[in-house]
């Protein structure tokens, strides 16, 4: 099996990786790079646990074939953090928005894909953009109210 | 099952490769699904040509690349009379990945933009052919490999007289129970050619030729949807799966042709 070198950004750091033939992104973020925050759920781009931005758009990392990010920039939750926390990381857990924490990496890059394109979302715009993510403990409504909360400002930077 | 991909830069080597064999690999909705199940073919091509993602519109017809995402249909102001189409696939990521070449192949329930596709009467463009293969004949039979679809051509209706309904029991991100899809053109008020397209009904898009008959040659008025609606099921056999029987889908395609046709009436 031929392995195929990868040239892309991470988090905005240049990394390079040799991808198996037909691995899937996510494992060789997992296995091959190290970044374990996008979590395997179903493999099938049922539940959103794995999703990550590629070049600015969220994409379901167990679906992407990892060769293909060749020469693009991959955003995970672990870049999220810069320094201090991302405003929607800590609205997460002021609004008590995660319990297992499985769909949290998911959801954050869903919440930031969206406030990056349009920083003041309805709650139905909020809604939609999580809509291909999965949480099975909280309800969605204090992930909706936290995302809500950034977008209006009332959060502590 | 170990799988190789091979990565070519045209969509003509790519063709020559599917006709050895190989499977065709454009958004990773339903490959990688397959080859992260291991259960995908051992040989699988993919193509950088950028002819895949154009997007050439004219006064009378669309003609949308195989590899045009639902987001790029969603992000094109001149491909408006499918948006409420494309956003109703998946949830972002998926309309981010998910294309339109790919959703003709997509498995029962899925492939309502196929199902939209078929009742605009769009053709597919097949790499190396000339002229374009009606989707309702490559529908028909979706295990019988057409070639590459490199584009669909979809002529462009005129405004008010397409529509599409998607039923799902999970909003705004679920799978269909059904979809349904109508272009009702109209002469002299009359509807003359009209095309009514299910998804969910049967293993993959079909016509409502039962809904058509009712349909053609009619103004579109309370009684013609009502008999529309009260024959919508017939000659449609659909799936029984985990979201619904096949009885219930029968029972409800009527309420939501109706819908659909209640919509377009009201305009």
């Amino acid at each position: 099996m031929a392995k195929k070198p990868v040239n892309f950004t991470l988090n905005g750091q240049d990394r390079a990786a040799f991808a198996d033939d037909g691995q899937n992104l996510l494992e060789f973020l997992r296995r091959g790079v190290g970044d374990l925050s996008p979590k395997y759920g179903c493999g099938q781009g049922a539940c959103g646990a794995c999703t990550v931005l590629i070049d600015g758009e969220t994409q379901l990392s167990c679906l992407v074939l990892a060769e293909t990010v060749d020469g693009k920039a991959v955003r995970t939750a672990s870049g999220l953090a810069a320094g201090a926390l991302d405003p929607l990381q800590t609205a997460f857990m002021e609004h008590f928005s995660a319990q297992c924490g499985y769909c949290t990496p998911g959801m954050l890059m869903s919440a930031r894909a969206l406030l990056d394109h349009n920083p003041r979302p309805t709650r139905d715009e909020v809604i939609e953009a999580i809509s291909g993510n999965l949480c099975r403990c909280t309800g969605y409504e204090p992930i909706i109210s936290a995302i809500l909360a950034v977008a209006e400002g009332r959060v502590r930077a | 099952m170990t799988t190789t991909v091979q990565t070519v830069a045209t969509l003509s080597e790519a063709a020559r490769a599917m006709a050895q064999g190989a499977t065709f690999l454009g958004g990773g909705t339903i490959i990688m699904r397959d080859i992260n199940a291991g259960v995908a073919a051992a040989q699988i091509v993919r193509t950088t040509d950028p002819a895949l993602n154009d997007i050439r519109i004219s006064s009378d017809k669309v003609t949308i690349g195989a590899g045009v995402t639902m987001s790029q249909i969603l992000a094109h102001p001149e491909l408006a009379f499918l948006h409420k189409v494309a956003r109703l696939i998946g949830g972002p990521q998926v309309r981010n990945m998910g294309t339109v070449g790919g959703n003709l192949f997509a498995p029962h329930p899925y492939g309502d933009f196929a199902v939209a596709l078929l009742a605009l009467g769009a053709q597919a463009v097949i790499a190396g052919q000339n002229g374009g293969r009606p989707l309702d004949d490559l529908l028909r039979d979706r295990s019988r490999s057409p070639g590459l679809v490199a584009a669909v051509e979809c002529p462009r209706p005129s405004a008010g007289t397409f529509g599409f309904v998607k039923f799902s029991r999970i909003k705004p991100k679920g799978v269909s129970v059904l979809s349904v899809a109508a272009l009702l053109p109209r002469e002299g008020g009359r509807i003359r050619g009209a095309r009514v397209a299910w998804g969910a009904m049967a293993a993959g898009p079909v016509r409502g030729a039962s809904a058509e008959r009712a349909l053609e040659g009619q103004t579109l008025n309370p009684d013609t949807i009502a008999r529309a609606a009260q024959t919508a099921a017939e000659g449609l056999a659909p799936p029984t799966d985990a979201i619904a029987t096949d009885w219930y889908r029968r029972e409800v395609a009527g309420v939501y042709l109706k819908r659909l046709l209640e919509q377009m009436e009201r305009g």
